[in-house]
């Protein structure tokens, strides 16, 4: 077990804390990215909106953390070989991307602290709520984490992976209601919005603060799709992705 | 040779990539069934491996020993002591974008060195070097030789030559030739090598080969005491002229030929 930590400690160390210290201007950008739409939203909606654009904010860093995680492990396993010679060692997958996805978390610190207190002044959520909300956002940490390493394990050029890495996120965190109500996309874009987990992960957080109201069963088929999409991502991880090459 | 299978063999003795078919051991340890076993092993530094710019010397060195289960205060002291060993003491807290290409590899030479691996594969480790950090690296690489078994690709012959103590020769995916290099030598028909300009009137050869090597020069393989007589009449002459005993390029170039006579025949 201690093993396995300082295995994980390693990854986290290369994947964060060595390049926030080396280039700290990185931290920027994943400060920033969240943020924006967050700002944007707010006035466009003239405030009317806020609530929804922190969840939004919230599911936004979540899962742009594993797709980051998916451009970052690809960018060091093809440019570097790093995955190569972390495979010829003790290393187990599990550590290394353990560390990796603690890494992306610990960029997105300062936007979830920028988004704590936000949520903290204008949600005002109960202790169930905020349980509620942390295990949406986890569950969609865990799902795109698990993509995002799937997807590294096959990329084997640098650009190609960055380009689907924003595409991924541009479909499912920017373009479906997570910043705003399912209820102001026009109904037949409606189904289309329904094919991402983000929906879901969106309706939830946005039924158990009060901004929109849903039928219990529907909450129950929300939560069903999202643990059922993260499940089946770490599961597609666990038996799909290549850490020793094929 | 590009292409002749050296990159694919490594990766499946470091365990990275799956046989497609075939067995391959390392120690007796089968590198699918035993591949648990064979990673607390070996250590790997593979080809086109780059240090990360964005860390120092000491942070690739005391991660890739933390990715090893080495603890923390172990793992610095451990890191020091290794880049000191290949004389980078001085650089070891420098970002790594800022070395020159000999120094970064030296440091993944040094992460390796580091470990408490006793089977080390480099692959091509001094591919694109100048010749000074070239020999450089051949320096480290004999001294961390002394006590870990090295397993290294190279299509240079003569670094396989100056390091190798047992060499093997791949050909279109097969090994040709493996052994000490005078065993690869016996495996000719002549011991002995000479080159003369090719403008040089070439004494009687009673029994050798005469060929036109890659530089342009003419050479003759003979045996030894053949080389010596026709060494006696180009001396004789005035003519320049140097003897050696065969090459492993020569050695190479006649196995390779050899396969591709016999894949023909």
């Amino acid at each position: 077990m201690r093993a396995w930590a300082r295995e994980v400690l390693a990854s986290v160390l290369v994947n964060s804390i060595y390049e926030m210290k080396n280039y700290p201007v990185v931290l920027l950008n994943t400060v920033l990215s969240p943020l924006s739409f967050l700002i944007v939203i707010t006035f466009v909606s003239r405030g009317q909106l806020i609530g929804e654009a922190i969840e939004g904010g919230f599911i936004m860093s979540m899962f742009q953390s594993g797709m980051s995680l998916q451009g970052d492990l690809s960018h060091l396993k093809n440019d570097f070989k790093l995955q190569d010679m972390v495979v010829s060692s003790p290393t187990t997958p599990s550590a290394y991307v353990t560390g990796m996805a603690i890494g992306e978390i610990i960029y997105s610190i300062p936007a979830l602290a920028v988004l704590t207190i936000l949520a903290a002044i204008y949600i005002h959520p109960g202790a169930i709520e905020a349980l509620e909300l942390l295990g949406v956002f986890l569950l969609m940490f865990l799902g795109s984490v698990a993509l995002g390493f799937t997807l590294s394990t096959f990329s084997s050029d640098i650009v190609q992976s960055f380009a689907f890495s924003r595409l991924i996120s541009t479909l499912f965190s920017t373009l479906p209601p997570v910043y705003y109500p399912i209820t102001y996309i026009p109904t037949p874009f409606r189904y289309a919005a329904y094919l991402s987990p983000t929906t879901y992960a969106g309706e939830i957080s946005q039924s158990a603060t009060g901004l929109i109201t849903l039928s219990s069963a529907e909450v129950a088929l929300a939560w069903i799709i999202l643990v059922g999409v993260s499940v089946s991502l770490l599961v597609v991880a666990v038996k799909k992705a290549r850490w020793r090459d094929i | 040779m590009n292409g002749a299978g050296k990159t694919t063999l490594v990766r499946i003795l470091a365990t990275q990539l799956a046989p497609t078919a075939g067995r391959a051991a390392i120690d007796g340890l089968d590198v699918v069934e035993d591949a648990a076993k064979i990673r607390r092993r070996i250590a790997c530094i593979p080809q086109e491996a780059r240090t990360i710019p964005w860390m120092t010397p000491k942070q690739t060195v005391l991660s890739y020993l933390l990715w090893r289960g080495a603890d923390y205060g172990d793992a610095k002291r451990r890191a020091s002591e290794a880049l000191a060993q290949l004389g980078l003491e001085t650089q070891e807290n420098v970002l790594n974008r800022r070395l020159s290409g000999g120094t970064k590899r030296k440091v993944l030479v040094a992460t390796v060195l580091s470990s408490d691996a006793d089977i080390i594969f480099l692959d091509e480790p001094t591919t694109g070097l100048d010749p000074l950090s070239r020999q450089e690296l051949w320096t480290s690489l004999t001294g961390l030789a002394e006590h870990r078994f090295l397993i290294l690709t190279t299509h240079y012959l003569e670094e396989a030559e100056r390091l190798a103590d047992v060499i093997g020769i791949l050909h279109e995916g097969k090994l040709v030739g493996l052994g000490t290099l005078d065993k690869l030598r016996s495996t000719l028909k002549y011991q002995y090598s000479l080159m003369v300009t090719s403008a040089t009137e070439l004494p009687g050869v009673k029994e050798g080969v005469v060929t036109r090597a890659r530089t342009g020069q003419t050479q003759i393989l003979a045996d030894e005491s053949e080389a010596y007589a026709i060494s006696r009449a180009l001396l004789e002459k005035g003519a320049k002229f140097s003897m050696s005993k065969v090459s492993l390029e020569d050695v190479f170039f006649h196995m390779v030929h050899r396969t591709a006579e016999e894949a023909q025949s």
